[in-house]
């Protein structure tokens, strides 16, 4: 078998995974395109060991500790996501913006009003008691 | 005149894929055909995961892309892998994915805020970085094959007895590393997704 096709594969099925993760808007989506991206990342490890055929199978066994770390990473996320969730009512990415830079006319406006921004400091504050 | 330049050309280029002791890609052998086929289907599951409206279906659809994945490990005689990847993989993860879809209130319908708005910018990124790796990876190994020792009988490259040799010999200590990072996971789990005790008990109190 040649090794192009195995590693065009891998390359266009990491793009689609990239397009999930830039363009979708629920968390958990975004989950799902990472594991998309990791899938492609161990069908190169596969492929190349395959083709390399040495003692210690560094590929296979990278393979499988990818596996591993992505059930790991799958879990710890889903984790945090039902936290958002819960602390926000929304898994919305768009919308977990508390830590974004503002400029100085943005940081007036909110010092003058407050009112969007007590929801998101209480919010903050329920999280940090929870984990607590 | 042209024609034989072009027949001098096909001749060379055959000689030379015989001289590297494989055959050209116009005459792809059964093993090529059945992993292209399989490969537009995992394409085609992991674009229709990535681009459809319905959560639920995306979370289903990835099971056929990472089902396609396990089927290319075993065309690649990887066996060990690709029971791996469905056991975890289509097993848990995606059952996992659906427990989060589910606890986060997920729409059953249609959702029309799937996707966000900068959705344009992400498919250029993604156009180009396929463009740039595709074209990487065609110049790079365009006359590298793959022996998946099909001609001399059964392959025991990718079989759970060189596999688990392999892993226990030469990658023991990464292993156990491995199996420590992922207890620290599910601990950290557990931490983050219990309830405060006092926070529990008002909250309970609050629903009767």
């Amino acid at each position: 078998m040649h090794l192009a096709y195995p590693a065009v594969l891998a390359a266009l099925l990491f793009s689609i995974g990239l397009y999930g993760v830039l363009a979708r808007r629920n968390a958990i989506l975004m989950l799902m395109s990472v594991e998309l991206m990791l899938n492609a990342v161990n069908l190169n490890l596969v492929a190349f060991d395959v083709w390399l055929r040495e003692e210690l199978h560094t590929g296979q066994a990278l393979a499988l500790f990818t596996i591993a770390i992505a059930a790991a990473e799958i879990g710890i996320g889903l984790a945090i996501v039902l936290l958002v969730y819960r602390n926000r009512g929304s898994s919305d990415i768009d919308r977990l913006r508390d830590l974004r830079e503002r400029s100085a006319a943005e940081a007036d406006e909110a010092s003058d009003d407050g009112t969007g921004d007590t929801a998101s400091v209480k919010a903050t504050n329920d999280s940090g008691r929870q984990t607590s | 005149m042209n024609l034989a330049a072009s027949e001098a050309e096909a001749e060379v280029a055959t000689a030379a894929a015989v001289a590297a002791g494989h055959p050209g890609f116009l005459s792809p052998t059964g093993v090529e055909i059945v992993f292209v086929l399989v490969g537009l289907a995992t394409l085609g599951a992991a674009l229709v995961t990535v681009t459809t409206k319905q959560l639920v279906h995306a979370a289903l659809w990835l099971v056929a892309a990472l089902g396609g994945v396990a089927v290319e490990y075993l065309l690649l005689t990887a066996e060990f892998i690709a029971w791996v990847q469905v056991l975890i993989y289509v097993g848990s993860v995606v059952v996992l994915l659906l427990f989060g879809l589910m606890l986060t209130k997920a729409p059953i319908g249609r959702s029309p805020d799937a996707d966000s708005g900068n959705r344009w910018v992400a498919l250029g990124v993604a156009l180009v970085s396929a463009a740039t790796l595709v074209t990487l990876v065609v110049d790079a190994f365009r006359t590298t094959w793959i022996d998946l020792g099909t001609s001399g009988g059964p392959s025991t490259q990718g079989s759970t007895r060189v596999t688990g040799e392999a892993l226990f010999r030469g990658w023991v200590l990464p292993f156990e590393a491995l199996s420590v990072l992922l207890l620290a996971a599910l601990v950290g789990a557990i931490v983050l997704s219990r309830r405060a005790q006092d926070d529990s008990r008002e909250q309970q109190e609050g629903q009767r």
